[in-house]
């Protein structure tokens, strides 16, 4: 399994769950290990952006991809709790029939401004931006490069839609170009790219891709999820950063991790951008976001705007994570802190599984991810850092690390 | 190019890839007889794009389970 990408099952018998099978004995022989179950942990109570209650113990997050911890600011809570009294629980309803609100335009009209862009689409998810704009927007005949490792919300798109879906080894410039160059003449191009890539926390080289990909003729869609409100001067995202923004078609992003709540969106400058609203499925089919969480995203994005401080500060935390790690003798996804993501590479699953026990034990949270949800079949603890995390929480955090590294054998 | 000379071409490209030195012949399957997981999938398929100047998109992955489909596929795609 590479990657996010969508896997064939097969099985003979009758029993449609048989091709489970497989996953079913990975879980029993990791549990049977004596580990706690990596993927049902349940917080109790949640104290801020870093802290929580897990099996009644305080614990510091470090793997929630709360960047920029506004899931506790107070104005973002004042906007939503405002929202409840004034338009209710929920839309009951699509964005085009009666799911629109006041909010929800407020919330794309933030994100324009944000973005500095013509056209801003509010989906209910991150996962259903990607899924609704890229299903719709090639179709059969048309073309769609994209990098091996991307989010399984782009393979699902590519799956849903009937486009040629022609993959390309991660960040590899050369192997892009060539397979650009190979696609027919007069065929529709979609390039699609991430910023940061969650997994290993690694950025895309933007600057020659975006610039290779308009050469030949394409159209190019970046997902900057884990970089809004972070990286670039204006929070923008590696597209910013490198300098290419103008030259993206499609940014896609979530709500659901710097701006602190759930949603997702795409924004765009392109003339007829707003005709998606009637033929994207994705967009059209489901209920719309609650009034509360539309006016929680457009107080955090506007407060995003203007948070150079907290970004630097997340950057101090990132660079010490990374640099503290790498002294202890970890081994990391990347040479140097490339995003707010540091992932720790573990020997395999079975040690990766111990590891995560024993940080929860000391009082640490990160996400274990293992195959087939990363690169080359590793299994990693990512942790991602938050703006709200001081210097110290970030000392505690490598102590812990020494800590579970030490008695776990790792280092 | 003849079909003989892909055969040739495409044989020489699978050797590293073929690691429990798997006779080949037209009806050896990628999935069951060479064991190729997605990753080795992935290299392989690039090699061999890159070797004919073709695209193989995983559209079309999906209709090759056999050595010889590949071949063909490769053949009815430099033919163009």
């Amino acid at each position: 399994m590479q990657s996010d990408r969508p896997e064939t099952l097969e099985g003979d018998s009758k029993d449609l769950f048989s091709k489970f099978d497989e996953t079913i004995e990975l879980r029993r022989n990791l549990l049977s290990s004596g580990v706690q179950d990596p993927f049902s942990l349940v917080m109790e109570k949640v104290l801020s952006p870093t802290r929580a209650i897990c099996n009644g113990r305080d614990t510091i997050l470090l793997g929630t991809y709360n960047y920029m911890g506004m899931t506790f600011d107070p104005d973002v809570l004042e906007a939503g709790k405002q929202a409840l009294d004034d338009f209710g629980s929920g839309t009951t309803g699509s964005r085009v029939l009666n799911g629109t609100f006041q909010g929800h335009k407020e919330c794309e009209e933030a994100l324009r401004e944000f973005y500095d862009m013509e056209h801003a689409m509010v989906f209910s998810t991150g996962y259903l931006a990607n899924l609704g704009i890229i299903s719709t927007i090639a179709g059969k005949g048309d073309y769609i490069i994209l990098d091996i490792d991307s989010h399984a919300s782009i393979w699902d798109g590519c799956a849903m839609g009937n486009a040629e879906v022609v993959p390309f080894k991660h960040n590899d410039v050369e192997a892009m170009e060539k397979r650009l160059k190979r696609i027919p003449e007069g065929a529709g191009k979609l390039v699609i790219l991430e910023g940061v890539y969650s997994m290993l926390g690694d950025v895309a080289p933007l600057k020659e891709m975006v610039r290779i990909a308009k050469e030949n003729g394409a159209m190019v869609l970046v997902d900057e999820a884990h970089s809004m409100g972070f990286i670039g001067e204006n929070g923008r995202g590696v597209c910013e950063e490198a300098g290419v923004i103008d030259d993206c078609d499609f940014i896609i992003g979530t709500f659901s991790k710097s701006v602190g709540t759930v949603g997702g969106f795409c924004v765009s400058n392109h003339p007829k951008f707003d005709i998606m609203r009637l033929v994207c499925r994705p967009y059209v089919f489901t209920a719309s976001l609650p009034p509360s969480v539309v006016a929680t995203a457009a107080t955090s994005i506007r407060k995003l705007m203007d948070a150079s401080e907290k970004r630097a500060h997340l950057w101090e935390n990132s660079k010490r994570l990374h640099s503290g790690l790498t002294e202890m003798g970890f081994k990391l996804g990347t040479d140097k802190p490339e995003s707010a993501i540091i992932a720790v590479i573990m020997p395999d699953l079975e040690k990766g599984a111990a590891m995560w026990s024993a940080l929860l034990e000391e009082g640490l949270y990160v996400n274990l991810a293992r195959p087939p949800a990363t690169p080359a079949n590793m299994t990693l603890l990512r942790c991602s850092l938050c703006a709200e995390h001081s210097g110290e929480e970030v000392e505690t955090i490598l102590q812990m690390f020494e800590n579970a590294g030490k008695a776990v054998g790792i280092i | 190019m003849d079909r003989a000379e892909i055969d040739t071409r495409i044989r020489s490209i699978i050797e590293p890839f073929n690691k429990k030195d798997v006779a080949i012949t037209d009806s050896t399957t990628f999935a069951g007889d060479l064991e190729f997981d997605s990753l080795t999938v992935m290299d392989f398929v690039a090699a061999i794009e890159d070797e004919f100047d073709i695209i193989i998109s995983m559209n079309q992955q999906a209709e090759i389970e056999t050595y010889g489909q590949l071949v063909d596929a490769v053949a009815k795609m430099t033919e163009a």
